[in-house]
């Protein structure tokens, strides 16, 4: 493949990876942000809202747009539901300290997996997508008869991968006007701020510390529901997102949105590109790196603030 | 003040909970006398329930349950009923050689049977040899054959990758094309399809312009495409784990409508519905199946039976669900091995485990297995010194959205001089 086509090629790549990474990575960056939780388990929300999309889908049956649509509603609804349970049940009652609550993480993450294990079965199993329409694109060349347009071979993406992007660009859109222009939002940069004195201001933290928690899994459902129709859903399918999600979130400075996003895109990006030109594995290479090396000189991040 | 020594309440309820949980455990000892008098042979089979191999490890385990009772149905064997003890080894090397460990010393059985995934089969092999168990695999890799393994490891119920491709390549070279791209996943199978494939594809006269070695856990795969060169006449396709459906049909979308010829190992589609949306690109496009999954024209009664047995329908999925479709060009493997464990045990006379060796010896003594029920695949020939079996292969078409045999080869064209003489080694 000419360089030109191929670059394009490994961008849109990248850009349909970097839209999920940057919905799962927003759930995990909203958690540690507000509740100073290292929520292992996130990764396994990922795979909830991806298995529930299955399950919703084929429920229904009949048109696969349908049942894709309610399952965009659904699945990350359940899951959000999930973890506000277990927030409730399992995060509250070891008071949030953070030792025991990576501890706790982790052991939901063996529940969740082992019962979608025993239930959903081993198998992966696609989710029809609402619409897929192969779209080749064109590309442009000089030569002797001037400039040219032709198609190269394989330089194309589906109708379903721009969606997934537009869709993420939505509900990142949709997450920043809650945080920055609602209610809720002021609610919850209080108690990011400082939860005690929010506390004191009459605002109830503990109720708040759930939703919380509920929205990060409903941002990683909702990532997963959207990429289940590119990929498929499989119970082992939460460890990649995890481990992207923490090293985004490490990049971007933890509990800071928009260095998430940032993040989110560049090793999105550059993991599709360097995928594409080199080696999948060279780009994880770098990713982690990349990790240690903002660890190093930049603690805090990219966007973080310095701690006081 | 003097201290109590009564024990409080909690530990006296800590106590009778230990006690209470060791009485639960399975008794060990029963198992010590197991394999002799009318007691069953006890087959271990070690199976990819969970991980990259479920799929196969599914119908591994139906193929091998319908075998075990037609088996016992006709008296078992030497007289003596099949039980097999299945253990879920999680497609995961490490632990496949602790499932052996369990076989031998826990559960007591006679021989260990029945796996897939060659990085299991590399990882547990070695285990077998020091446990001297007697070890049926049924994984397609060239391991056994290659020497690399030992002499209580055989694979005498399907090909190994080296002769199938062997076998298969004058067919592509000829029909298809000469300049091959392959697309294959990276680890030993993949691997052995790599090495094989280049050097008969160079026999005849063709040659591997591009190798794409993706890892089997991978789950997004066009960024892996625009490695194929233009040249590429045919892209030569395997891939195995649960993300084969996303790997066609990327493969797919990325072709668009000027695809190659396209020729690939139906591992890239085992379990998979050919119904499936996104794969209507594959028309036209060859296989290559170890039996062919529809039912065809010239089906035999071998495959009726065995088809009727294992509960598959004409389409290759299960009777009861039809969009549960198996594995049917590896499953076989199953049902054949259990009937050559048979043969070889009645040739040996297997009373117990003392006999493991005359067992090994019975089994390098076969050579022909003519096609049967017991042997619906085709007919085989066995060599003892490589411990490797040798069968016809199936080179299908997707014409109507199901797979129609064009070429059948012969045992020949899979032949290949030996590499290994594990007869010669001391057990």
């Amino acid at each position: 493949m000419e360089f030109g086509p191929h670059l394009m090629l490994a961008m849109l790549e990248g850009l349909v990876q970097a839209s999920v990474l940057t919905l799962t990575a927003l759930g995990l960056s909203l958690v540690f942000g507000v509740m100073r939780v290292v929520n292992v388990a996130h990764g396994e929300f990922f795979m909830l809202g991806a298995v529930l999309a299955w399950w919703v889908t084929t429920m229904l049956g009949g048109n696969p747009a349908v049942g894709f649509v309610i399952a965009l509603v659904v699945a990350p609804l359940l899951v959000g539901l999930m973890a506000a349970a277990a927030d409730w049940l399992v995060l509250r009652r070891v008071e949030y300290d953070p030792e025991r609550t990576i501890v706790a993480t982790i052991g939901l993450l063996y529940i969740i997996q082992q019962v979608t294990l025993m239930t959903y079965g081993p198998d992966a199993h696609p989710v029809t997508p609402p619409f897929n329409t192969r779209l080749a694109m064109p590309w442009y060349e000089f030569t002797d008869a001037g400039f040219q347009i032709y198609w190269p071979w394989g330089l194309s993406i589906t109708s379903y991968k721009l969606f997934v992007i537009a869709a993420a660009i939505v509900t990142c859109l949709g997450l920043w006007l809650l945080m920055a222009r609602s209610k809720i939002g002021l609610i919850l940069r209080a108690t990011q701020l400082d939860s005690e004195t929010a506390q004191a201001f009459g605002i109830p933290v503990e109720r708040v510390f759930a939703l919380v928690f509920g929205m990060g899994a409903a941002l990683a459902a909702l990532g997963a529901v959207l990429v289940v129709p590119i990929q498929q859903a499989h119970y082992l399918m939460g460890g990649d997102p995890l481990l992207l999600s923490f090293i985004v979130v490490i990049i971007g400075g933890l509990g800071s949105l928009r260095g998430t996003v940032v993040a989110a895109v560049l090793i999105g990006m550059s993991d599709g590109i360097i995928s594409v030109f080199f080696t999948p594995t060279l780009a994880k290479m770098l990713a982690t790196l990349l990790v240690a090396m903002v660890l190093v000189y930049r603690p805090q991040g990219l966007f973080g603030a310095k701690p006081a | 003040m003097a201290k109590k020594t009564f024990p409080t309440r909690r530990k006296i309820l800590t106590g009778m909970a230990a006690v209470g949980a060791a009485s639960a455990l399975p008794d060990i000892t029963r198992f010590a006398h197991a394999g002799t008098g009318g007691a069953p042979i006890k087959i271990g089979f070690q199976v990819h329930r969970t991980g990259i191999g479920a799929a196969y490890g599914r119908w591994y385990e139906r193929t091998t349950m319908a075998a075990t009772k037609v088996i016992n149905d006709a008296g078992g064997i030497n007289g003596r009923p099949v039980e097999i003890v299945a253990e879920d080894d999680g497609t995961d090397p490490k632990r496949g050689a602790e499932v052996l460990e369990k076989f031998a010393n826990q559960h007591g059985c006679d021989i260990a049977y029945g796996t897939l995934f060659s990085h299991v089969v590399i990882g547990s092999a070695p285990r077998a040899a020091e446990l001297k168990m007697p070890y049926f695999v049924v994984s397609e890799g060239h391991h056994v054959a290659s020497g690399m393994l030992n002499r209580y490891t055989l694979q005498p119920g399907i090909t190994d990758v080296k002769s199938q491709v062997q076998a298969m390549a004058p067919f592509v070279a000829s029909n298809l094309g000469k300049k091959v791209t392959m697309i294959f996943p990276d680890f030993a199978f993949g691997h052995n399809h790599r090495d094989f494939f280049s050097a008969a594809i160079e026999a005849q006269g063709g040659e591997v312009v591009a190798k794409l070695a993706i890892p089997p856990t991978e789950t997004s795969f066009t960024k892996y495409f625009p490695q194929i060169p233009r040249e590429t006449e045919v892209i030569y396709h395997v891939m195995v784990g649960p993300s084969v459906l996303t790997f066609v049909k990327e493969m797919g979308e990325f072709f668009g409508p000027s695809a190659p010829q396209i020729f690939g190992f139906i591992d890239s589609l085992e379990a998979v519905d050919f119904a499936t949306p996104g794969l209507e690109f594959l028309e036209g496009t060859h296989f290559w199946e170890g039996m062919p999954r529809y039912a065809q024209a010239d089906q035999t009664e071998y495959d009726k039976f065995y088809r009727a047995q294992v509960g598959v329908d004409k389409n290759g999925a299960a009777v009861e669900d039809p969009t549960n479709v198996s594995t049917y060009a590896h499953m076989f493997g199953c049902w054949e091995t259990l009937y050559v464990i048979k043969q070889g045990m009645e040739a040996a006379g297997y009373a117990g485990p003392k006999d493991r060796t005359k067992l090994i010896e019975a089994v390098e003594a076969i050579t022909d297995m003519p096609e049967s029920n017991e042997h619906p695949q085709g007919a085989k020939l066995f060599n003892g010194k490589t411990h490797q079996v040798f069968g016809p292969q199936y080179i299908s078409k997707v014409v109507g959205g199901k797979l129609v045999v064009q070429h059948t080869t012969s045992l020949e064209d899979g032949f290949y001089p030996d590499e290994v003489d594990y007869t010669t080694q001391s057990f």
